[in-house]
């Protein structure tokens, strides 16, 4: 118990590098996940093609690949930098834009077709109809499996912790190397760091999903 | 934008990343194919020892490094090699217990203590540096050599000579080892943590970490298998770090014992020639036994 009081400070650092991981990668994939959806449902052959492509190949590699993808093989392919933070975020917003990508799709799938075709009659172009109309319902409907994904993305971030990033679990396991004896505090003090970004994080989705529910 | 970045490489990255698996992976066998020292006939031991237990078995779990070039590697043929391997091998024999009659067990940097108080080996020799915070947990025999800290640079490398250059420069080591916590804590680099030693060449190679640290000898190993692409950055070291054999705390017999046979294998030759058959071919100082710690 011990252990965990006097290793505050790492943990602490360790926490705020995990935050920071899940919170920026989660943005990107947020953002270019829904980008992939759009892509997925636009009238456009290309587009849906590459979409689903992409989001077939990523969700079904092991996330490891991915990191090791971007810590290792993008360095040899000429696009080097300085903080390792920077592939950790390409692996974990590549791999979990994909699975933000899927959620989105179920959410457009659940909007009845009747509210395109009725945007579609006043006049409205494919970006405003996706933009105004699909979109806005669609998101809401998906915010629960949104936040499992999120939940997933930050405990992802632990994979970071083997490819040269200090973080929680990277923390983790010098602790633990630190502290042979009590190894087990050290995996306890971990998990409620975990569990303070995830815990919260499952109450927020609930908290939001009561707002901006639609009754259908 | 990140994730288009990666698109029409997806394929592609699965192909170089198999490709560059493989490259790190086969970094060729160690030195040497490793001896096959006699095995003592029917040794005796006092009932209830350490010794005498793993006599009547027959046979051994040792620790050590499978990636370490001269002290610890498997190779292709899933054999370790190396001079904590014939360590290993030169005990075992004077236990009665034929090499092949060893078990070898991949220990880590991090997990070392936890491996031998659960049992999991009967003694550990993977470059075990021997300090006050680990004696708390299990004990040393030994020490069997003493090496100390370098930095390993690009060939190309001219601006770091010392320690005192690395200062908030990325530097690549093992995460929880101790030169890791030295370079930082003493000359204020900053640490890319990797998993284990050969992981740290990427990096360096690709100029993301300025050198990576960890004791002379295991460097030596890596600028022996690439030297057109890596050298030390000077050949003094800057920290002493004495080799131990550790094994479960409080077994004072079975050290006791560990540290006579060592003594021995200097007299009789055994610990030179266990040396020349590997590190040897790179490191041409053949060391002298270090004093046995008795504590």
């Amino acid at each position: 118990m011990d252990v965990i009081i006097e290793s505050l400070p790492q943990y602490w650092d360790g926490f705020l590098r995990t935050l920071f991981l899940a919170a920026v990668s989660g943005i990107i994939a947020l953002v270019v996940g829904t980008l992939l959806a759009a892509a997925r449902v636009s009238p456009v052959a290309a587009l849906r093609g590459f979409s689903m492509a992409y989001v077939e190949v990523v969700r079904n590699t092991p996330l490891t690949i991915a990191f090791f993808f971007a810590a290792v093989v993008l360095p040899r392919l000429g696009v080097t930098f300085q903080q390792f933070e920077i592939a950790a975020i390409i692996a974990l917003s590549a791999y979990t834009s994909a699975f933000i990508a899927e959620a989105v799709r179920s959410g457009v799938n659940s909007v009845p077709v009747g509210q395109a075709e009725a945007a579609r009659s006043i006049g409205m172009q494919f970006g405003q109809v996706l933009s105004l109309i699909i979109l806005p319902q669609a998101l809401r409907t998906v915010i629960p499996p949104m936040i499992n994904i999120l939940i997933a993305l930050v405990k992802n971030s632990s994979v970071a912790g083997a490819f040269y990033v200090l973080e929680l679990f990277g923390y983790g396991k010098q602790l633990a190397n630190d502290h042979g004896d009590a190894v087990m505090w050290v995996l306890v003090g971990v998990a409620f760091f975990y569990l303070l970004i995830t815990v919260p994080l499952g109450y927020l989705a609930h908290q939001v999903e009561r707002k901006v529910a639609i009754a259908r | 934008m990140k994730a288009f970045l990666t698109r029409r490489k997806s394929l592609l990255a699965a192909a170089s990343a198999a490709i560059a698996l493989t490259l790190s992976a086969c970094g060729g066998g160690g030195t040497g194919t490793g001896s096959n020292p006699t095995p003592v006939e029917k040794p005796s031991f006092a009932a209830g020892t350490t010794m005498e237990k793993l006599a009547s078995a027959g046979k051994i779990t040792i620790g050590t490094k499978f990636d370490q070039p001269l002290f610890g590697q498997k190779g292709l043929d899933g054999k370790p090699v190396g001079f904590d391997v014939e360590i290993g091998k030169l005990l075992a024999a004077k236990l009665g217990i034929p090499a092949d009659k060893i078990e070898w067990v991949e220990t880590v940097s991090a997990n070392r203590e936890q491996f031998i108080k659960q049992g999991k080996v009967d003694l550990i020799v993977a470059t075990y540096t021997i300090n006050d915070k680990r004696k708390t947990e299990v004990d040393f025999a030994g020490p069997y050599y003493e090496a100390g800290q370098a930095l390993m640079v690009n060939k190309d490398n001219t601006s770091i000579t010392k320690p005192e250059d690395v200062k908030g420069k990325n530097v690549c080591s093992v995460t929880g080892s101790t030169p890791a916590s030295t370079i930082v804590e003493k000359y204020g680099a900053v640490l890319v943590p990797a998993a284990t030693y050969s992981a740290c060449l990427e990096p360096l190679r690709n100029k993301q970490v300025e050198a990576v640290t960890t004791d002379n000898v295991i460097l030596a190993g890596f600028v022996n298998k690439e030297p057109d692409a890596f050298k030390l950055a000077s050949d003094e070291t800057f920290t002493k770090e004495p080799y131990g054999i550790g094994l479960k705390k409080g077994d004072t017999e079975f050290r006791n014992w560990i540290n006579d046979q060592l003594e021995a294998f200097a007299k009789d030759g055994s610990y030179k020639k266990a040396w020349e058959d590997t590190a040897g071919a790179v490191i041409k100082t053949a060391p002298e036994l270090p004093a046995i710690d008795r504590y």
